[in-house]
């Protein structure tokens, strides 16, 4: 029961590893990749990493699988919003079917200064009723 | 984060006067520690709500595992299917979190789940920029970061 719980984890979570890197050969532009190396690999590796740690059920080494587990969940994203936000700022194409972008009128790129559309009164007014309305 | 400290301590504090290094007797040592902390938490100022917090965290960790397993799921779907059933998009979503280690933490969140990736903060942290793979459901999408939000911030009130 054990092996067999043991073997689908590793299995599994590497599924998710080919899945991620079919992603960033698949996917149309810079940021959907993000999306798929981030969250199938953080995935796959926290799959593969419960297997070990159920494989040899001692302190130190389930202590140290879990340890990987968070490491990976705490600097995956960091490092997928560093290079999203790098490869955004420089001026990447997004795909063409991409609905809407809420960031590109808020950004000047001589100054590199991000507003929030929020910054006078009447706009922090009109943005809390519409948060109202959602 | 005191309270998670005493909480370690009694339960190493257990394990070393038991003389039994297991990790059962470790988890059983941490339990007695929380359920001593839980007692005497009227009488510290710096406990306050400790014991309230360490539940909303486990339940916490599973609404997470749950909406981590549902994103991976959608996105892998769509990277394995020829036609593209994605709207992408980038919305802006107002921040409730006001410090800097409360957007980080939200930020990170919001990177790991649900088809949605954090972009940048705007300069006067009022607003997240998020890239999201799924805007066919703007208003239920934008209901669901709101959610994940004011369940994250509960753990540091």
């Amino acid at each position: 029961m054990n092996e067999i719980v043991k073997e689908g984890l590793i299995l599994v979570g590497a599924l998710f590893m080919l899945l991620a890197a079919l992603g960033v050969v698949r996917l149309p532009d810079l940021l959907t990749r993000m999306h798929a190396t981030t969250k199938a690999a953080t995935f796959g590796v926290t799959l593969i990493m419960l297997a070990v740690a159920l494989h040899f059920a001692q302190v130190a080494v389930v202590a140290r699988a879990f340890g990987v587990i968070l490491f990976i969940m705490m600097t995956a994203p960091v490092a997928a919003h560093v290079i999203g936000r790098a490869g955004y700022f420089v001026g990447t194409r997004l795909w063409e079917r991409t609905l809407k972008d809420e960031l590109r009128p808020h950004y000047d790129p001589l100054t590199h200064e991000l507003k929030s559309g929020r910054e006078c009164e009447r706009n922090a007014r009109y943005g809390a009723e519409e948060d109202a309305e959602r | 984060m005191i309270g998670a400290a005493w909480n370690l301590l009694l339960g190493f504090a257990w394990v070393v006067l038991t003389g039994d290094f297991s990790g059962r007797n470790l988890l059983a040592g941490l339990l007695f520690g929380y359920l001593v902390l839980a007692l005497i938490q009227p009488q510290v100022p710096a406990l306050t709500g400790y014991a309230q917090r360490l539940p909303r965290l486990i339940g916490f960790v599973g609404f997470f595992l749950k909406e981590l397993v549902m994103a991976n799921l959608k996105v892998a779907f769509d990277i394995i299917t020829p036609p593209w059933y994605m709207t992408p998009g980038v919305i802006a979503m107002p921040l409730q979190a006001r410090s800097e280690f409360e957007i980080a933490f939200v930020a990170n969140l919001i990177s790991l789940t649900p088809g949605t990736l954090s972009l940048d903060v705007s300069d006067d942290r009022r607003v997240l920029y998020i890239h999201a793979m799924f805007l066919d459901d703007e208003r239920e999408l934008r209901r669901n970061l709101a959610e994940m939000e004011r369940r994250a911030l509960t753990l540091f009130h």
